[in-house]
């Protein structure tokens, strides 16, 4: 089995966002930027089929040069090698530009199966794998909490909401989003950590992949502007007296002030 | 004029909710452009005077079997081959579990973007603009989509309709193409213990932290949550703490939520508990730390033990909402 591992790197989730001076993004000086917490589900994932059925796992991210951290972080784990799109012209682009992208790598590198994870912490998109999945011709299943691995399928479990789980069977090669609760990933060991050091990161270029003009800021169709912190809550109001007295006004407020019940 | 086509999900036979939001919010933005909903399913029920009255001058049904459950491959080639026919300006859908899976994976067939999981959209200079929270909500941005047509998401609960101006709702069937193999198969659907509200989809969220102490102290919740119509979430410290489930998690780590009312009890209010709630258009915190975070964020707190609020609150939700 050939494995692929979608990953992002994102900023830590604890980053005070501050917007830059000219408004079309975010200040990146003093982040700290970590493996997208739910790629490392996916991560985790592609260790196991591959512990399990043999094979190989490859890490591909695309993003800047520092992005190369975040596939070391993977590789220390114990994943394979890496591929990284680092090439400025990969740079800037939206979902779709981005799954181009990764699509190509999936199909070179023949994957019988890629994850990911649900949503990168950062845009919040939850798109990139289904529209890889698209462009490719695969089946792809999000958000999953359960894999088991069968002949030439497997069978994953997934919420649908509302406390409804979704049994399905999906036949490969297939894209998955991993969601927590589907494993509980392993840290890096030290040998696992001195092992990636010389682990192979391949790079491939824009023409490498056969993609001019369809990737990065001129692919992009989604385009971000005008980033803004949100507007401040209007002052709240701390209710007074007795429990009895708290809620009976609480009630009333949110029926007469709020008209919300 | 724009041209809208409103995907309107089907749940149990009935057309969700959320079809009265996206369609209202087109035809306020149409300009006398058209607006067309698209509903995919297998043996779907008459629906077209029901659409109509919400706004819908057509209504597109692709009735298949292949779409009997949701099967993502098939829908999204539906709802592409329906967007290749029409070529509306503008593709709506709602910003549900399902609607995430499947506006990427369609938009992508048509080589389409989509401003994701919007909690508004204007009509700007430049062409309808959404705005989107980025970073769990600590940032804003708006977001505009080049392509034709553009594809939008919109987070549930993000437009208040008071009676859309109404279509005719004529239906008409739509003949997809869609008889390859999709590779995905259901073979079960476990329902929760009762039918709960959706997180993502309620108007109304009644929370609890860590110091709830148990899983079945859970229950205190019941009553008010009935009265009020409202699905119980969890906050992550009473999820590892294996009070609740992760599917009832809010929060960064579980799902953003859009209320018109999020009661949180006994949650401290953590960055990555804001960022899944603080949407929310009325908050109120019941909390014994008057110094909780949560209470810089609350429209209105009660500083007090929650084992003493639910119930005095499900007592006056009783008298109160009984008339």
């Amino acid at each position: 089995m050939k494995i692929g591992v979608f990953l992002k790197q994102v900023p830590d989730t604890e980053t005070k966002i501050r917007v830059n001076g000219s408004g079309d993004g975010i200040e990146t000086g003093d982040i700290k930027w970590i493996v997208n917490p739910y790629d490392e589900y996916a991560v985790e994932q592609a260790l196991r089929v591959k512990e399990a059925s043999g094979g190989e796992v490859v890490v591909v991210s695309l993003g800047a040069a520092r992005t190369l951290d975040a596939a070391r972080t993977a590789l220390a784990m114990g994943a394979d090698r890496a591929v990284i799109l680092d090439d400025e012209a990969f740079q800037g682009g939206d979902a779709l530009a981005t799954a181009r992208a990764l699509a190509k790598v999936a199909e070179k590198e023949e994957f019988d199966l890629v994850f990911g994870g649900r949503q990168a912490i950062d845009s919040d998109d939850s798109q990139v794998p289904q529209i890889a999945a698209g462009l490719l011709g695969w089946p792809h299943a999000t958000w999953i909490t359960g894999f088991e691995q069968g002949d030439g399928s497997v069978t994953i479990r997934r919420a649908i909401g509302g406390g409804t789980v979704e049994v399905a069977r999906v036949t490969l090669p297939a894209v998955f989003t991993c969601n927590k609760g589907l494993n509980e990933p392993r840290y890096a060991s030290l040998p696992g950590i001195m092992k990636a050091k010389s682990k192979p990161v391949a790079r491939y270029s824009p023409g490498d992949l056969g993609l001019e003009g369809s990737i990065g800021n001129d692919g992009a169709a989604v385009r971000l502007s005008n980033y803004r912190l949100p507007p401040p809550r209007p002052d709240g109001r701390l209710l007074q007296g007795e429990t009895g007295d708290q809620v009976k006004e609480l009630v009333r407020l949110l029926r007469e002030e709020a008209k919300v019940l | 004029m724009t041209d809208f086509l409103v995907f309107c999900e089907v749940a149990d036979g009935r057309v969700k909710g959320s079809a009265r939001e996206l369609l209202g919010k087109a035809r306020e933005l149409s300009g006398g452009g058209t607006v067309a909903a698209v509903l995919i399913g297998s043996g779907l029920a008459d629906v077209g005077s029901e659409l109509g009255a919400l706004g819908a001058d057509t209504v597109f049904k692709v009735d298949h079997s292949s779409c009997a459950a949701y099967i993502p491959g098939a829908f999204a080639a539906a709802l592409s081959q329906v967007v290749k026919a029409q070529s509306p300006d503008v593709v709506l859908g709602s910003a549900s579990m399902l609607g995430k899976d499947l506006f990427p994976r369609a938009a992508a067939l048509v080589d389409a973007g989509v401003g994701a999981d919007v909690v508004d959209l204007v009509e700007t200079d430049a062409g309808l603009e959404g705005v989107r929270p980025l970073f769990a909500g600590k940032c804003l941005a708006s977001v505009s989509v080049t392509s034709e047509p553009k594809f939008f998401t919109v987070r549930p609960n993000s437009f208040v309709i008071d009676g859309a101006t109404p279509g005719s709702g004529n239906v008409v069937d739509f003949a997809a193409g869609l008889d390859n193999d999709f590779g995905y198969e259901v073979i079960d659907v476990e329902r929760g213990a009762d039918d709960k509200v959706e997180l993502t989809e309620a108007r109304c969220i009644i929370a609890a932290g860590r110091s709830i102490k148990s899983a079945e102290n859970f229950a205190i919740f019941d009553e008010a949550a009935g009265l009020m119509g409202a699905a119980v979430g969890a906050s992550r410290a009473a999820v590892d703490a294996g009070y609740a489930p992760h599917g009832m998690q809010v929060g960064q780590t579980g799902k953003t939520v859009n209320p018109s009312l999020y009661i949180a009890c006994g949650i401290s209010g953590a960055i990555q508990h804001l960022a899944g709630m603080r949407t929310s258009k009325v908050i109120v915190a019941v909390n014994k730390d008057p110094d909780a975070p949560i209470f810089q964020h609350a429209t209105y707190g009660i500083v007090g033990d929650l084992f003493e609020v639910v119930p005095a609150l499900t007592n006056e939700l009783r008298t109160t909402l009984a008339d």
